[in-house]
């Protein structure tokens, strides 16, 4: 039997995870993530006309608090916990090109 | 004579009889001889517990209550935020971090007068049937140290067989503590969903994730469920109703219940597990129950259904590990590239693993065939529950297919781990209560569980059969 996903697809969806694979990592998961795909063949083979998706187990929406003002975490000690920071802020790598 | 279990222990302290002092040193005095061996715990916390006994016991000397579970150890799985305290969820990325907030459960225990003792290894993030895909080395199983305890919250089960504490806390997902409790031989227990408060528990799965007890006893496990149940408005998918109540009806035997030995869930389990369960069904008849065969034909997909569902939950959620606002940052020229290679260093292969089989199973030209229909199949399996339901009160089944497996021996084949769970994914699926019970060894002398689902929100029933199961065990 095929397998069901190809390195190609293991590398592709390792982009859209943000995770940065070795060559033996995508190759290991090629065969595993396979393994795992064709056992649930006969999840994707059944029928299931007319049977509507369960998301949640419970019969509950929407649940909302009331608009009342409550503390929060405080900043610094959140802050305190980021790999770096700075004013107030979280600090990141450049995310845009250079500025002009 | 001192007490053993939790709740006779309470009584002590409560009473006056007893310092919470004291019980604390003698419990830290069993984690001292035995942790080293077992590495149940990833931090032991001498010190803080201490502090804890000594002003439950300054209440008591006020004359004030300390609480239900006055000056009681208890073990917290290390995916419980505990604020100011490490929270690693077993992982590398998690490293270091110390959460600003306690969670809800964490916050109730503290109220109930409860002493922490530490911080339970589990399978990073909560994902594995074993306790061995910790980025900090394997639990071993306190009956054999060459075999597992069972997954994911191993550390949990493995210190409340090991006398490390009367009670625990863990998370089950898709059986974590239900069967790592019958891998250890102590009761675990996997509520409602919705009936505990997941606020500050790290998320794997939001629709599955469910935070439980361990005890060695039936009546410790109540006690504890009894504490940490109930609605919170931190938590949207928090049911709102009062505390269950499960001691005052837990003595009030099985006379007149109807008992259904699920039929699927019987197939591929050793033979030394089946002739306790039917043991168990022949024990809860002898008490009075009408016992029979049900039969919940989906379940059969539950597995397949599970690991598409969880994982794609999971890859959702662990899309914040990003070494933005905490954890770990490895660096990188832009911040496509940080993330990729922060992913990369700090999750464990396991983690990795079900990333990418949920982002597979959400992208796109997959998630209807995959995804979806494991969402139209929990459907399906929720429906023949309640027909099954209709039949009978509560259902019996074996709560792992095996007794504890030796380490290492499924670490190679992930599909052979993820059949560990098979019995126990179906309660998660349903979002219905279920317990594992001790009820004698296997052939090879390490414990078996014997595993009692209800309806939703069926606590009670359920805790009532688990009292008769556990008096009637070999």
């Amino acid at each position: 039997m095929p397998s069901p996903i190809s390195r190609h697809d293991v590398a592709h969806v390792a982009r859209l995870a943000r995770l940065a694979l070795t060559d033996e990592e995508l190759e290991l998961f090629t065969v595993q993530l396979g393994a795992v795909l064709a056992h649930a063949a006969d999840v994707a083979a059944l029928d299931t006309a007319g049977v509507a998706p369960t998301a949640h187990p419970l019969p509950m929406v929407n649940v909302l608090r009331g608009d009342e003002p409550g503390p929060s975490l405080d900043r610094d000690e959140v802050l305190a916990q980021a790999p770096a920071a700075e004013d107030g802020r979280f600090r990141v790598p450049r995310i845009l090109g250079e500025a002009p | 004579m001192t007490a053993t279990t939790a709740i006779g222990l309470a009584a002590e302290v409560r009473e006056g009889r007893r310092k919470a002092a004291e019980v604390v040193e003698q419990y830290v005095a069993a984690i001292e001889a035995r942790e080293p061996e077992l590495h149940a715990f990833n931090l032991v916390l001498a010190d803080e517990a201490r502090a804890a006994a000594a002003a439950v016991d300054a209440a008591v000397g006020r004359g004030l209550d300390p609480g239900p579970l006055a000056g009681v150890p208890i073990a917290l799985k290390d995916n419980l935020c505990t604020r100011g305290i490490p929270t690693t969820c077993s992982s590398q990325i998690l490293a270091g971090w110390r959460p600003p907030y306690d969670a809800t459960v964490v916050a109730r225990l503290r109220d109930a007068g409860a002493v922490v003792v530490g911080k339970t290894n589990l399978d990073e993030f909560a994902m594995g049937s074993s306790t061995e895909n910790s980025a900090f080395g394997p639990t071993r199983n306190p009956h054999d140290h060459t075999r597992v305890p069972g997954g994911s919250s191993g550390g949990s089960a493995a210190a409340v067989a090991a006398g490390f504490a009367p009670l625990a806390l863990g998370s089950d997902t898709g059986g974590s503590i239900r069967q790592p409790a019958a891998l250890c031989g102590v009761v675990g227990m996997k509520p409602t969903y919705g009936l505990v408060s997941r606020y500050g528990l790290v998320a794997f799965a939001s629709s599955l994730d469910q935070i439980g007890p361990f005890a060695s006893t039936v009546a410790d496990a109540a006690a504890l469920l009894e504490v940490i149940g109930g609605h919170d408005p931190a938590d949207s998918t928090s049911i709102d109703r009062p505390p269950p109540r499960l001691l005052p009806t837990l003595g009030d035997g099985v006379g007149g219940l109807r008992v259904g030995v699920v039929r699927e869930l019987t197939d591929g389990i050793d033979a030394d597990v089946l002739d306790r369960l039917h043991q168990a069904a022949d024990a809860l008849g002898a008490a009075g129950a009408q016992v029979g065969e049900a039969s919940v034909p989906a379940a059969v997909y539950g597995l397949s259904a599970y690991y598409l569902i969880a994982p794609a939950e999971a890859s959702s959620n662990l899309s914040r590990y990003d070494g933005v606002r905490y954890g770990l940052r490895v660096p990188g020229e832009d911040v496509t590239a940080m993330y990729e290679a922060t992913r990369a260093k700090g999750f464990g292969p396991e983690v990795k693993r079900r990333i990418m089989l949920g982002t597979y199973a959400l992208s796109a030209g997959y998630y209807d065939a995959y995804y979806g229909q494991a969402q139209r199949v929990r459907t399906l399996i929720i429906r023949d529950f309640e027909a099954a339901y209709r039949d009978f009160d509560v259902l019996l089944a074996p709560t792992a297919p095996t007794t504890a497996f030796r380490l290492g021996a499924k670490t190679d084949d992930p599909l052979a781990m993820y059949l560990s769970d098979v019995c126990t994914i179906p309660s998660n699926l349903a979002g219905d209560p279920a317990i594992s019970v001790p009820f004698g060894s296997g052939a090879d002398g390490l414990p078996v569980g014997v595993q009692v689902l209800a309806p939703a929100l069926g606590e009670e029933v359920l805790f009532r059969v688990a009292a008769v199961l556990e008096g009637a065990a070999p």
